[in-house]
C-alpha cells in the first residue's frame, strides 16, 4: 500500500485548478499522467530535477482514484480531509443545483455508514 | 515587559464569513443572525484588551504543508503574511488578507521557545490558512495587529499529548510576559469541539458527540486541565470525531492562560458542530475597569 501517493496525489490535484478540471473530465487520464509526470517529482512544489523514484500506486489505489471511489480511499486510509475537500470540489455544485444544499455531503456520509461505531482505518503514515 | 491582555480560544467555523457576510439577508439561514450577534459579542472581548500585537495559534489544513514535510509545532518570523490558499476561497468563500508580522517578536518567542525545550520549525515563507483568518474575521475583522502566527499539528497523526500542548501554551505564556516590550499582547487561537470530516457522521443536525462538547467547554471553563489530561486522549477524541483532536489547540490557549476560570464562555450548537467562543483575562479584566487606568 501506498497511502503517501495516494494522499500526495489528492493534496496536488486539489491545489491546483488546471490539475483538477482535468480530474474532472478525464479521471483515468488524469492519474496516468500524474503518476509518470507529476507525482514522481520531490516533495509537492514546481520542482523539475529532483526525483523520488519510489512514488507509485497499488492497482487498488488506482482504482479508486480514477473512478472517484471516496468510499476505498477512506477505507484504505487515505486522510479523510484531503479526499472530502476534492470531491467536494468535484461534486457539490451539481448535488447542490440538482438535489438542494450539501446533499452531496449527505450522500457521502450516508455511504460510509457501514463505519458508525466502529474504528476508522488509520490516516497516521 | 509585555502584559498578556486577554487569551482567546474559539472553534474555527470556516463557513461564518459566507454565511453572515455574503449571503443576503433573505436567504440567510435561521441561525445566522443569532450566530452574528454571538460573534460581535465575543470580538468585544478582544477589542476591550486593547491589544497591540497578536500571537495566534491555528493549524496549516494541508494548505501549505504536506507529509512529505510536516511540522508539529512551527512558527512564523515574517514582515508580512499572505493569508488564505486558493482551495479555501473556492470551497468556503474565505476572503484573502495580508497581515503585518512582527519579526522581532518572532524572533523572541523562536528562542525562548528553544530554550524552553520546544524544538520548533520555523517559516520564514509562511502562508496563513482559515484556522487563522476565521478568528481574524470573528475577533479582529479590521486585522490591523501585527501577528505572530505558531501552527501545531492536530492533523496528521501520529500528535503529541495533551500535556505537551498544554505545556506549550505554559512557556508561550512565561515567553510573552518576558518580552521586554510595553506592549499588551493578546494570544488567540482556535481548534474545534467534536468535529467529523469526510466520515459518517459529518454534516449532521448537530456536531457528531453533543455531550462530549459541553464537558470540553465546561473542562475549559472552570481550567480544568486535571481533567483533559486524565480524559483526552487520541483515541477518546477520535471516538468524539475523526477530526476532534483539533481541540488540542484550545488546550493550548488554557494552558497560555494558566489553570484559571475563563472570564467569557459562549457557545452555540450548529448543524455539523458547535461554535465555542472563550476568553481569559490572566492579568485582570479590562471590562471592569480594573485594568487600564493604572498603567
Amino acid at each position: 500500500m501506498s497511502r503517501y501517493a495516494v494522499n500526495k496525489f489528492l493534496y496536488q490535484v486539489d491545489g491546483d485548478p488546471s490539475l483538477l478540471a482535468e480530474y474532472k473530465a478525464d479521471p483515468a487520464a488524469l492519474v496516468a499522467r500524474w503518476e509518470t509526470e507529476i507525482g514522481p517529482w520531490l516533495g509537492t512544489g514546481a520542482r523539475t530535477v529532483e526525483r523520488t523514484s519510489w512514488i507509485s500506486l497499488t492497482e487498488e489505489e488506482r482504482r479508486a482514484l480514477v473512478e472517484h471511489d471516496y468510499v476505498a480511499l477512506f477505507e484504505m486510509g487515505a486522510h479523510f480531509f484531503l479526499t472530502l475537500t476534492i470531491f467536494i470540489a468535484l461534486y457539490d455544485e451539481e448535488y447542490a443545483a440538482r438535489s438542494g444544499p450539501l446533499s452531496f455531503q449527505r450522500e457521502y456520509a450516508t455511504k460510509l455508514a457501514l463505519w458508525n461505531g466502529k474504528t476508522y482505518p488509520s490516516v497516521a503514515l | 515587559m509585555a502584559r498578556m491582555s486577554a487569551v482567546l480560544a474559539t472553534t474555527h467555523h470556516p463557513f461564518f464569513h459566507k454565511i453572515t457576510e455574503l449571503t443576503p439577508p433573505e436567504e440567510q439561514p435561521t441561525f445566522a443572525a443569532e450566530w452574528k450577534s454571538k460573534v460581535l459579542a465575543y470580538r468585544e472581548t478582544l477589542t476591550a484588551a486593547k491589544p497591540d500585537v497578536l500571537v495566534m495559534v491555528g493549524s496549516d489544513h494541508f494548505h501549505q504543508f504536506f507529509a512529505d514535510n510536516y511540522p508539529t509545532f512551527l512558527i512564523g518570523k515574517q514582515a508580512r503574511y499572505d493569508a488564505t490558499f486558493y482551495n479555501e476561497v473556492r470551497e468556503f468563500s474565505m476572503p484573502t488578507y495580508e497581515l503585518e508580522g512582527h519579526e522581532d517578536f518572532s524572533g523572541f518567542m523562536f528562542q525562548g521557545l528553544l530554550d524552553r525545550g520546544f524544538d520548533f520549525s520555523i517559516s520564514h515563507e509562511l502562508k496563513i490558512d482559515h484556522s487563522i483568518i476565521c478568528p481574524i474575521i470573528t475577533t479582529r475583522p479590521q486585522a490591523d495587529l501585527p501577528v505572530v502566527p505558531i501552527f501545531t499539528n492536530i492533523f496528521a497523526p501520529p500528535l503529541p499529548s495533551a500535556k505537551r500542548f498544554y505545556d506549550l501554551g505554559r512557556a508561550i505564556a512565561s515567553i510573552i510576559e518576558e518580552w521586554p516590550a510595553d506592549v499588551n499582547v493578546a494570544a488567540v487561537g482556535s481548534g474545534h469541539l467534536s468535529l467529523e470530516l469526510g466520515g459518517p457522521r459529518m454534516f449532521g443536525e448537530h456536531g457528531p458527540d453533543p455531550a462530549w462538547d459541553l464537558q470540553a467547554i465546561e473542562w475549559l471553563a472552570k481550567g480544568n486541565i486535571e481533567a483533559i489530561l486524565r480524559d483526552v486522549t487520541w483515541d477518546s477524541m477520535v471516538a468524539a470525531g475523526n477530526a476532534t483532536p483539533g481541540f488540542l489547540d484550545l488546550v493550548l490557549m488554557l494552558g497560555i492562560a494558566g489553570p484559571i476560570e475563563a472570564d467569557y464562555v459562549d457557545d452555540l450548537d450548529l448543524f455539523h458542530t458547535r461554535e465555542m467562543f472563550m476568553t481569559w483575562y490572566p492579568e485582570g479584566d479590562p471590562r471592569s475597569g480594573a485594568i487600564g487606568e493604572a498603567r
